[in-house]
């Protein structure tokens, strides 16, 4: 099938404003991943295409674009998906995640991201002396169980980039930072949950989710992002766990 | 020459993931270190990695290290130094606890121990049974460990930088003195000098065409220390995973079959149960057994519908019959499966359309694992030549070395237990090493050589695209170099890939700018995949026999008389000279390796 794609192109050391780059690729396969439409693209037809991206199968977190206007990892979105029924011509739209400053084509800097992910003590805490008999902590099934969803979470950015509170201020911890600190405060051998609630709770934290559930539509892992965070906001209202 | 910035560290690690991380979180109690990765840490292969983390903690039925040492040296095909897999076991217990109190979020079992899985070729010694011996959580506990790690060297500030590109090492006679990075936000190139260097800088599977391994995997850190005098240790010896994904290699954790899925050729039949393959422990045999038994079922017009790939069925339909005929209890449905194999559920669903609870998954071998690399002692310090001379300050660690654990073919689990243990060993040796050690002074313009290399490539104007060559490698890398190899093969390897080291001299570059050039930086990459392609082809068509994953249709059998002995391949001008050094054998006597 044909594939026509639209990528917004930015070059910083040419480029004094981005543009839509236009490319045709007339043999897809709608089995083919958007990353692999990017590479045909790259190694094809302009080498200066710069996008990042490594596992190439949805588990390193470093594709995250914007295509078709919906976040997603390049490298998960197949063209089967986003084919129209009936049509033999499947238009996509790629640009970068939104929010983040662009550096270069798909690139952005993830620096103020990984600044936020850091803010809420994203590390077990549990001061107490380890077992004696030299071996784990235990816990129960159920107590794993409490926080397994925001465990798979691979910091692509997808949802935080999704978020109409993170585009407006990006002074807001955002989705992905409140999945990493509710994997910790929900973890029943982890005892640092004070100090985060106080983190998330704070001018910058969950309250300023809307609840717009862009984030769990987004995530590639299939987290219930809108749940942890209001799971995270139930914990600072009844300072339960 | 460009101005080049200089940082100063007592020692540099290159790679974050298992392997450097852990080391970086050693290193950092005795050292100032800094983390250099062309990824985000986050991003290392480690994460990909799904079933579990071998270690005899016995949670669930009796295990000792004895045994997951024995089932390592076996699985080994008995080229692994016993010395070094006794490290490897012993040191799983307290290694894999230690992630456990780093907050590592095992599954567990009801008594609220970690959980333990079958894996293939780890067994009850006496019986000779499967055994649950993989510590996992769910099937991403390359995933767990990754973050684990990195979460714990923020906690204790471990100096990162994030995309930047190692390109050369500094060395000196017989003394290392940092390395050369590039800088890849701005193209700019960086020294860092250090009295120590650690490459954990994973493998090299992306000289093949069908692989598990992530783009990034292009195996720079042992290309760098071929073209810098280091020889590269067993490189014949590559494994292929049974279970890719069909066409895409994407993995297929072998804890599916150690939940009980079988392997399903087109005739129905589970062929793994023939007398010729693994009667005994059946589906959970080695890996290069049981690719070799997909291989050979395929050849003899037994593949699925004809074609080049069988099923791997873990529907509880088929599984739960097996486990009946077996006279076992066990019993799985649904909600096990979704629970204990959710992301490989994820992968089949969304790149095949197929759902695992339900259908079976076609697969075929997927090129993984490099047994092979940098050569180290057991404290991951680098060693020069076949009587064990130490490179001081060069260290080595996760899947780009070789200590050698893993001989001919690596255990399933063992490549998770590898970056831990011996991360953590190396991590200790560079914090006493830099503690006793002065730094040496920089040669002067130690960046200028590679610096002209990256010039001369952006040079190149008219010529062939990188992408072709690379297509081209992993082409006759596949078709030649694969699970089964001959002496004609491999030499038809070695002529192509001579042709495409020349034609490389004409590669050309497309972008010549500065900042994120991936364009170069991965034309780059594929100048050390080239080498390392060489460096195996060479290795292998040496080795005139069949050891683990090097299996020769022209020569059989094992050969323990004249070659239980490592490979050293050294690069020397444009040609390779090989030599040799014998195994360390220990309690267990190289015997017939029967599954």
């Amino acid at each position: 099938m044909q594939v026509q794609l639209r990528i917004r192109r930015y070059n910083p050391e040419k480029d004094k404003s981005a543009y839509w780059g236009e490319y045709t690729l007339n043999d897809a396969n709608s089995n083919d991943s958007v990353l692999d439409l990017l590479h045909r693209v790259k190694w094809e037809i302009d080498g200066t295409l710069a996008l990042r991206r490594s596992c190439a199968h949805g588990v390193c977190g470093s594709d995250a674009m914007r295509i078709n206007g919906a976040n997603g990892l390049a490298c998960k979105t197949l063209v089967a998906r986003l084919a129209e029924k009936g049509s033999s011509t499947v238009k996509i739209q790629i640009e970068p995640i939104l929010g983040l400053k662009v550096l270069k084509d798909l690139i952005v800097d993830m620096d103020p991201f990984f600044e936020h992910y850091k803010s809420v003590q994203p590390f077990f805490i549990n001061d107490t002396p380890a077992p004696e008999n030299g071996r784990e902590r235990l816990q129960s099934i159920e107590d794993r169980a409490r926080f397994d969803d925001t465990t798979k979470c691979i910091l692509c950015a997808a949802c935080t980039t999704s978020c109409p509170t993170f585009w407006a201020n990006g002074r807001y911890v955002g989705p992905a930072a409140i999945v990493q600190a509710h994997r910790f405060i929900f973890d029943s051998r982890d005892n640092g949950a004070s100090e985060r609630l106080q983190v998330v709770g704070d001018t910058f934290g969950v309250w300023r989710c809307r609840t717009v559930f862009n984030c769990t539509n987004a995530c590639p892992r299939e987290i219930e992002v809108t749940r942890a965070i209001a799971e995270v906001k139930a914990a600072l209202v009844s300072g339960e766990l | 020459m460009a101005k080049v910035q200089t940082h100063t560290f007592d020692a540099v690690i290159v790679g974050a993931g298992g392997a450097g991380l852990m080391a970086a979180l050693y290193a950092s109690k005795g050292a100032n270190v800094a983390v250099l990765s062309k990824l985000y840490p986050t991003r290392s292969h480690t994460g990909a990695a799904q079933g579990g983390i071998g270690a005899a903690l016995g949670n669930s039925e009796e295990d000792h290290w004895e045994w997951h040492a024995y089932d390592t040296v076996k699985g080994s095909d008995y080229l692994a130094d016993q010395d070094a897999v006794d490290v490897l076991c012993k040191e799983a217990i307290d290694t894999v606890i230690e992630l456990e109190l780093m907050g590592l979020p095992f599954d567990r079992f009801p008594d609220g121990s970690i959980s333990q899985r079958r894996f293939g070729g780890h067994t009850n010694n006496d019986t000779g049974k499967p055994v649950t011996r993989a510590c996992h959580a769910a099937d991403r506990t390359g995933h767990m460990i990754l973050q684990t790690l990195y979460q714990q060297c923020i906690k204790n500030n471990v100096n990162f930088y994030d995309e930047f590109h190692v390109v050369d090492l500094i060395r000196v006679d017989d003394t290392v003195r940092g390395v050369v990075a590039i800088e890849i936000a701005t193209g700019e190139f960086h020294i860092f000098h250090s009295k120590a260097v650690l490459f954990a800088t994973g493998g090299w599977g992306r000289c093949w065409e069908v692989t598990s391994n992530a783009h990034s995997l292009t195996g720079d850190g042992p290309a760098i220390c071929l073209r810098r005098g280091i020889p590269l240790e067993d490189m014949e010896f590559f494994q292929f995973h049974p279970t890719g994904i069909y066409k895409l290699g994407i993995l297929i954790t072998e804890g599916v079959r150690g939940e009980g899925g079988v392997l399903i050729n087109g005739e129905g039949e589970r062929f793994m149960a023939k007398p010729e393959y693994a009667p005994n422990i059946k589906d959970l045999a080695s890996r290069d057994v049981v690719s070799r038994a997909i291989y050979l079922e395929v050849m003899a017009g037994r593949g699925i519908n004809g074609k080049n790939y069988v099923h791997l069925d873990i529907t509880p339909e088929t599984v739960n019959r097996y486990f009946e005929e077996e006279g076992s209890e066990r019993r799985i449905d649904r909600a096990y499966i979704e629970a204990k194999l959710p992301d490989i559920a994820d992968f089949t669903r969304t790149y095949l359309g197929v759902d695992p609870v339900t259908e079976p998954m076609p697969v075929q071998p997927t090129a993984h694992y490099g047994m092979g690399g940098i050569p180290t002692d057991i404290d991951g310090c680098v060693v020069l030549d076949s009587s064990n001379k130490v490179l001081p300050g060069m260290y080595a660690a996760g899947e780009t070395a070789c200590v050698s654990v893993h001989g001919a073919n690596r255990l399933g689990t063992n490549s998770l237990v590898d970056l831990v243990v011996f991360g953590r060993r190396t991590g200790v040796h560079m914090a006493s090493f830099c503690q006793e050690t002065a730094l040496l002074p920089l040669p002067e313009n130690a960046a200028d050589e590679v610096m002209a290399s990256f010039e001369a490539m952006l040079k190149t104007e008219k010529g062939i695209k990188p992408h072709e060559l690379r297509k081209a490698m992993q082409t006759t890398m596949t078709a030649n170099v694969s699970v089964f190899r001959t002496e004609e093969t491999m030499s038809k390897a070695m002529k192509d890939l001579a042709e495409l080291r020349a034609d490389f001299q004409n590669v050309v570059v497309e972008d010549k700018g500065k900042q994120f050039n991936s364009d170069l930086l991965e034309t780059w990459e594929l100048g050390c995949l080239l080498e390392l392609a060489e460096v195996t082809a060479v290795s292998a068509l040496a080795r005139p026999e069949s050891r683990g994953a090097h299996a020769r249709d022209d020569f059989p059998d094992r050969n323990d008389e004249e070659w239980l002995r490592h490979s050293f391949c050294h690069k020397e001008g444009d040609s390779y000279r090989l030599d040799y050094k014998p195994v360390t054998l220990g309690r267990y006597e190289p015997k017939p390796r029967v599954y």
